[in-house]
This record gives structure tokens, C-alpha cells and sequence, in this order.
């Protein structure tokens, strides 16, 4: 019993080492955001210990969405997992599905046809714009702002109606296959998402006009939470963080996968690092997809949609890796295979769960009206961080 | 707080710009559907629960009971049986049980089919007082019944 007790002091002595002056004295308190509050989008929880109006310590407390997907990964074949995949990240379902079929691709040596590759590239960028206006709408809501959240649904509604005539699902889309994808895109689908490349050009010009250039947004996000590059080589952010910090990273250039490096776009990149360099980067990157969509309905070719595969895909035993940019950042998928129908381990790599662990650095000393300005510029989607 | 002339100006800008777009909204058409009054068509290839095709000759189903669907499932929520009659070529279904509160709507059972005998159904307006109502949906009943 002494020794317990011995060992608790121990402990209670050795944390107070890292208790700042104001915690040492008591004037500071906890608070808790989360996990229901309305800013952190989902069920995340954050450990605040404030001083006053300024926080000392932030501790993001993950979790309470955790659905094991990497274990399921380890108890069902290759293609029963497909479902999940776009469950890890509902906002960008296609590139989480994108991943997993890629990675499966490249270790069964599987051949898409072009027409398959097109087609992905088109409805991963469709999805890249829709995830944005989420993030955009709910940002400026996290910030103050309810009118944008309209107009960036009445715009993303036009992107689901797309997707849903195609896919069948408005959300959780599990469009890919191994080897291509599961539909073939019609007409309908084409002339619709050229009529929504024309209408979405004056709309972006609509939101510059209307939030970007507003003075109170740009007082809100200006300056506010710089994050270094170190910052984020530190904690392996990624996507859109990492290019407001300066640092023109982006997996479909680095590490280029479908028909990728065919196409003609611009990373855009903002070295200012604070909340406006990362809101600006998201903005123009819906500008980026646009025009991908629009060189990828040009190329496209014609021919089928869905290659060769073995009815039951068993993979040769190895370590396989492939990633993808999702909208949060580099979203990769490590499959180590055993020889046999069901993997031995799946691992995701998500990009909000490093995203999130800079917030505790980056958070010190920062007002808590700006902290959830940072923490909405970082787009953190909870599913994805749990998984 | 002092502000400097300039930056009255542009906030009064911004006000502008805005109040101009947000009155532009007035004139464009509306876009909300009143929902429970009128709704959107389903698009063909909606993903509602599955249901089975009908043979348009003899008026059953096309399945034959081999039990694809139920391996296929990542969830385990079919259970199918069959017998083979006499006089028949082919095993047909006597059992198809769907649990729908496990179901994710993959549609990986609709793929696998080798005779396509399941389709997905348009209902989206499922809902009910019980769980039990989707706990075992009997689709060999369904179809009798319809």
C-alpha cells in the first residue's frame, strides 16, 4: 500500500514538470470541448487547460468514433472491405476507395483501362469539390458566419445529384473496383458536369467576392495560428496545411498515380501559414480540380471501364503500399499480405489524425475564439482520425 | 480601437458586396423541394435494399440458390436456402432472408449474382415503430405477394 502510494507522488512529482507557472499556482482551469460541442464537427474532445481567456495546454482526446476498420480490414477478403473504405472519411469517400483498390492493384499487377482511370480521376476531383464545400460551409460557421453554408450546399447538392446518377449512393459512393470501376459513366453524367464546371467558375468568383474579400473574415483568419513547415514535417501534416505552410506537397505530384501526371494543374501554395494561407489554399484548389475535370472530359477515351480481375483476389505475400491526396491530405493504405484470400494487416494512414496532433503545439498561448479558428482551418473530419 | 478611414471604407465595401449578392439571391429561382408534399425521381441506379427480379415467364425468381450473395456479404445479412425439385434443371429459392439492420447497401451481392436475380429496390422512405420490421426482410415473400 506505502509503495502505491510512494508511486503516485512519484508520478504526481515528475508531470508537474511540465504544469506551466499559472498551472502551478492554480489559477488556471480545465475546460472541455467536446466531445459534443458544435465546433469540432463530429465527437471529438478537447482537453483545454485555460488561463483565463488563453489556453496552456490543449490535449486532443480521440476516440470516441473508433469502429476498428483496420481490424475488419484483418477479417474479410480484399473485396468485402471496399464498403469501408469510403466510411473512413465520408467526405471523401472516392479517394479512401481509390487507395485501397489502387494498392490491391499494384500488388495483383492489375491492368485498368484508361477509360476506368479517366473516370476515377473525374469523380475523385467531383468528390475533392464537394469535400471543400463542406469545410468551407462549416468553417465559416465554426467562425461566425451561417449564410455560406447555403450557398456551398446548394452547390455541392448539384455535385451528389451527379455522383448519385452514377454511383447510386449519395455519400458512401464504393464506386472503384479492382481492375476499374463497377458503372459506366452515361451521357447524362457528362453534359451534367460540364453544365456544373460553367456554373462553378462564377460561383467561386461569388465566394471571393462575398467571404474571402470580407473584412471581417479576413480579420478573423489573418495572421491567426501561423504553422510552420517545421511544424508540420514535425507531425506529418499533410494536403492543404502543409501548402499553407509553403511547402508545395501534393501526392498526385510527388508520388504520381492514374492518369495524373497527364494532366495540367497547378499546386497552389500560400507561405504565409496562418488560417487565411490554408483557406486560400482549399479555395483555389477547387479552381485546380475544375480544370482537371475539364482537360479529363476532353481525353477521355473510349473502351471499357472494367479490367480482368480473379474472382477471388488473393495478393502475393508482401508489404504493399500506395497513397493518394485525399481532401484532408496524403491518405495512404499499407496492405501486407500473406498469400491468402484475407489480408494479415491493413494499415490507414489518415491524413486529420496528424492534422490534429499539430493542434497541441501549434495551440499554445492562443486565444480560444482563434484556437477554433485553427482547428477549423485544419478540416478535421472525426471518422478519419479514428477510424 | 482606433480605425483608420481606410479600413472604414472597406468594411462598408464588404457590407455592399454583400448585401448586393444576397439581394441578387431574391431573384434567382428556388431550388428547396417541399419534401413530404413532392419529392425527386430516384435515379436508376439508386441503391435501396434488394429485392428479386421476376422472371417474365414463369413469374418466380430467377435465383437458384447458390448462395453467392450469402459469401459475398461482407455483413452476413443473407441467408439463403433452396431445394432442388424434380423435374427442374436448376436449384430454386425457398429461403431469402435479408437482415437490414445490418446491411450497407454495398451491392455486392447484386454484382456476384450469376443469374441477376437480385435488383435494388427505389424505397427510401423506410422507416418504422419496430426494429423487427428490418430485422428479417423475406424477399421469396415479398415477391409472392406483390
Amino acid at each position: 500500500m506505502r509503495f502505491i502510494t510512494l508511486c503516485v507522488r512519484t508520478l504526481a512529482v515528475s508531470e508537474s514538470n511540465f504544469i506551466s507557472a499559472a498551472e502551478h499556482a492554480g489559477e488556471t482551469f480545465v475546460l472541455n470541448l467536446g466531445p459534443q460541442h458544435p465546433a469540432t464537427h463530429g465527437v471529438l474532445r478537447v482537453k483545454l487547460t485555460m488561463d483565463g481567456e488563453y489556453i496552456t495546454r490543449a490535449e486532443p482526446v480521440p476516440g470516441y468514433i473508433h469502429r476498428m476498420h483496420e481490424k475488419m480490414g484483418e477479417n474479410r477478403n480484399y473485396a468485402q472491405f471496399l464498403p469501408n473504405t469510403s466510411r473512413i472519411d465520408y467526405l471523401s469517400a472516392m479517394h479512401y476507395t481509390h487507395a485501397f483498390v489502387g494498392v490491391v492493384e499494384r500488388a495483383a499487377k492489375l491492368e485498368v483501362p484508361p477509360r476506368a482511370e479517366y473516370i476515377r480521376v473525374i469523380t475523385s476531383e467531383l468528390n475533392r469539390i464537394s469535400s471543400h464545400l463542406v469545410w468551407f460551409g462549416a468553417f465559416l460557421l465554426d467562425l461566425g458566419g451561417f449564410t455560406p453554408l447555403l450557398y456551398a450546399f446548394d452547390d455541392r447538392e448539384k455535385i451528389l445529384d451527379l455522383l448519385e446518377g452514377i454511383t447510386g449512393s449519395r455519400l458512401t459512393y464504393c464506386y472503384y473496383r479492382f481492375g476499374g470501376v463497377c458503372n459506366d459513366i452515361d451521357d447524362e453524367f457528362i453534359r451534367g458536369t460540364r453544365a456544373f464546371l460553367e456554373e462553378m467558375r462564377p460561383r467561386l468568383k461569388l465566394y471571393r467576392e462575398l467571404v474571402t474579400d470580407n473584412i471581417i473574415l479576413r480579420k478573423r483568419l489573418i495572421d491567426i495560428g501561423p504553422i510552420s513547415a517545421e511544424l508540420c514535417r514535425k507531425y506529418g501534416a499533410t494536403g492543404p496545411v502543409i501548402r499553407g505552410a509553403g511547402v508545395p506537397y501534393d501526392v498526385r505530384r510527388s508520388e504520381p498515380y492514374s492518369v495524373y501526371p497527364e494532366l495540367d494543374f497547378v499546386v497552389p501554395t500560400h507561405a504565409e501559414g496562418d488560417c487565411m494561407a490554408r483557406y486560400l489554399v482549399r479555395m483555389e484548389e477547387m479552381g485546380q480540380s475544375l480544370r482537371i475535370i475539364e482537360q479529363a472530359l476532353d481525353r477521355l477515351p473510349e473502351g471499357p471501364v472494367l479490367g480482368k480481375a480473379p474472382k477471388t483476389v488473393k495478393l502475393p505475400p508482401g508489404d504493399y503500399c500506395y497513397a493518394v491526396e485525399a481532401a484532408r491530405g496524403r491518405f495512404m493504405v499499407r496492405v501486407i499480405s500473406d498469400g491468402k484470400e484475407i489480408p494479415y494487416r491493413v494499415k490507414l494512414r489518415a491524413p486529420s489524425f496528424s492534422n490534429l496532433s499539430l493542434f497541441e503545439e501549434a495551440s499554445q498561448g492562443m486565444m480560444l475564439p482563434d484556437a477554433l479558428a485553427v482547428m477549423g482551418s485544419l478540416d478535421l473530419v472525426i471518422p478519419d482520425i479514428d477510424r | 480601437m482606433k480605425h483608420s478611414p481606410r479600413q472604414i471604407i472597406d468594411g462598408f465595401w464588404s457590407l455592399l458586396t454583400g448585401m448586393r449578392i444576397t439581394l441578387g439571391q431574391f431573384f434567382k429561382p428556388t431550388v428547396t423541394v417541399q419534401y413530404p408534399h413532392e419529392s425527386l425521381k430516384m435515379p436508376t441506379r439508386f441503391r435501396g435494399h434488394i429485392v428479386f427480379v421476376r422472371d417474365p415467364e414463369t413469374g418466380k425468381s430467377l435465383c437458384i440458390a447458390c448462395k453467392a450473395c450469402e459469401k459475398a456479404c461482407p455483413s452476413d445479412c443473407i441467408v439463403v436456402d433452396g431445394i432442388k425439385r424434380e423435374g427442374e434443371k436448376r436449384k430454386s429459392v425457398t429461403d431469402f432472408k435479408l437482415d437490414f439492420t445490418k446491411c450497407s447497401l454495398c451491392g455486392s451481392c447484386v454484382e456476384v449474382c450469376p443469374t441477376d436475380a437480385l435488383e435494388f429496390s427505389r424505397a427510401y422512405n423506410l422507416a418504422s415503430v419496430s426494429k423487427e420490421q428490418f430485422h428479417c426482410i423475406d424477399l421469396v415473400k415479398r415477391l409472392e405477394q406483390e
